[in-house]
């Protein structure tokens, strides 16, 4: 063959020019515009504002972090921003495993991928439309939800911290299904047989074969639950009445005080590895 | 767990429920589009079709509706060729640094939006003078790449490495090979991984809070400005109804194309 002179036998002898070749434009994108803001944004939580000139000032100073970790009311927010976050990847999961189980054990094969579908239309039904939905659900005196709850002359929960648990509930409940129904159908039926013929009632099978065996996408599922509900601010401004996120601090920091937001960003940022570092022992990453 | 028709009931019942709860806000958005009250409230007090042709002819909804379309498309191409070659490399070969990097690619949607949103923010006022409708694009294609990735790297180490390696064997350049074997094998992977990113950008309102230019109002943007004008709630609930109704659209296709193992991770 005369061929083998062509650029392909260049790229089979020196697989790394093929390699620099694939990876120059999608690095050069991801480090330049992406790492280089993301470091640009931390070298700032260390700089402060001229309070006279609104003149960003470059010295070092742990300033920013000092002041919203000894101010209590800021601390109040982080513990606000995580006990939502918990809560909403409690309920998540408590709705999910039911579900997730009809999925994978009680529906046939032939419904299985429509069933599948209805859990992923809502995740592509545009998030402010969700939020806003929830809006309407549970707007005080004329929501769905006061509307349902009239006869029993009970009064909804309204706008405040259970109407942003319950719309980030809704928002992320699909990427907690999904991951949990994917763990429970890879499941042999034989373990599950097993475990009844040595005695165990449901409840008990469920509780201690289904669960420890599903640990991994349980947590995988949590780690989104989790890191959603703690950068977010839209919902809190939507359905949270009066009450605040970390993302809200950011939010409204960052137009006169960029260096205090930043420092509020690292915050959940780091949150969120930490959480991604304890769940890495689950083995959740691999179900990711 | 053995599924007697007990259980079987009981799970059945639950998994109603639930779904009850997942639907029911999305059917309120369709009722209340038809709604004549011009303020959020429930029940209805009448239906009426006005306000979805009023919404139709609002300029604002139109102008922001073909702005969000430009952007998703353009951020989509973008993450398209960014994400095919990401694939290409990391499904093929084996290099130092390779695990960084698929970390980098997710980095972008596994991060809070408000600090993607921020840190582009402050770069693209500091250099590049202020934010555009290319400010905005960046942004998007910036977190579309990772889709097109996880589709496309599916699709990439199932093919392996021998088509390719026949298709040099017989005398086929890089380019040919990519024409005419690669491209054709992945084209259903990529279509999914596409018509994902341009869901995630046609939707996002974070990050597009803080890339987009003044005046640059996006369908998500302009939703979220006229949420808290009480007159406006009408036209609101039209454009937020049209939402879902189309929401159905990329997932039919995406599930038409896309291979049923692939399926999960590509859309997660």
């Amino acid at each position: 063959m005369t061929t083998t002179t062509a650029p392909a036998g260049l790229g089979y002898r020196h697989p790394w020019i093929r390699i620099v070749g694939l990876l120059g434009a999608p690095l050069a994108w991801l480090v330049v515009v992406y790492l280089g803001s993301l470091a640009a944004l931390f070298v700032t939580a260390f700089w402060t504002v001229d309070d006279f000139t609104g003149q960003l000032v470059h010295t070092f100073t742990l300033a920013n972090f000092r002041e919203f970790f000894t101010n209590p009311a800021y601390l109040g927010t982080i513990a606000r921003t995580l006990s939502i976050a918990i809560c909403v990847t409690i309920l998540c999961l408590i709705l999910a495993m039911p579900v997730a189980l009809f999925m994978a054990r009680v529906a046939s094969d032939r419904w299985r991928p429509l069933l599948v579908a209805l859990v992923l239309t809502p995740l592509w039904a545009s998030y402010l439309v969700k939020v806003y939905a929830w809006r309407a659900m549970l707007q005080p005196e004329h929501g769905v939800i006061a509307w349902l709850l009239q006869p029993l002359h009970w009064s909804g929960p309204g706008y405040g911290y259970v109407g942003i648990v319950i719309t980030l509930t809704y928002l992320w409940l699909p990427y907690m299904i999904l991951p949990v129904y994917a763990g429970l159908s890879r499941l042999p039926q034989s373990l599950l047989d097993a475990s009844a013929d040595l005695g165990a009632g449901n409840a008990r099978t469920l509780r201690t074969v289904v669960v420890p065996l599903v640990w991994p996408s349980i947590v995988a599922g949590s780690v989104f639950t989790f890191s959603l509900s703690l950068g977010d601010y839209i919902t809190a401004q939507i359905v949270g009445g009066k009450v605040t996120m970390l993302g809200n601090v950011v939010q409204t920091t960052y137009v006169n005080n960029l260096p205090f937001a930043a420092a509020v960003a690292t915050v959940p940022v780091i949150i969120v590895l930490l959480y991604l570092a304890a769940v890495r022992r689950a083995g959740a990453l691999d179900q990711l | 767990m053995t599924m007697t028709r007990g259980t079987k009931a009981l799970f059945t019942v639950l998994a109603l429920v639930v779904g009850a709860f997942i639907y029911v806000p999305l059917a309120i958005i369709l009722i209340n589009s038809f709604s004549i009250d011009r303020v959020l409230s429930w029940p209805p007090s009448g239906l009426t079709l006005e306000w979805w042709s009023k919404a139709f002819q609002n300029e604002g909804v139109r102008s922001a509706f073909a702005t969000s379309v430009q952007v998703g498309l353009i951020a989509t191409v973008i993450a398209l060729v960014l994400g095919t070659l990401l694939a290409l490399a990391l499904g093929r070969y084996r290099f130092f640094g390779r695990e960084a990097i698929s970390l980098l690619v997710v980095l972008p949607i596994a991060l809070p939006g408000i600090v993607t949103g921020i840190a582009l923010n402050n770069v693209f006022t500091t250099f590049l003078g202020g934010l555009t409708l290319a400010t905005l694009v960046t942004g998007h294609a910036t977190f579309c790449i990772v889709v097109v990735f996880n589709n496309a790297l599916a699709r990439v180490r199932r093919l392996g490495v021998s088509v390719q390696e026949a298709s040099s064997d017989l005398g086929a350049g890089a380019w040919t090979t990519f024409r005419l074997v690669t491209f054709p094998l992945m084209r259903s992977a990529l279509v999914a991984g596409a018509i994902l990113a341009f869901g995630l950008s046609f939707d996002e309102i974070i990050v597009t809070t803080f890339t987009a230019g003044p005046g640059v109002t996006t369908l998500p943007i302009w939703i979220y400005q006229n949420l808290f004008r009480p007159n406006q709630a009408p036209v609101v609930n039209v454009v937020a109804a049209t939402l879902v109704v189309i929401s159905v659209i990329p997932i039919y296709i995406a599930q038409r194309y896309s291979n049923t193992d692939e399926r999960g991770a590509g859309l997660l």
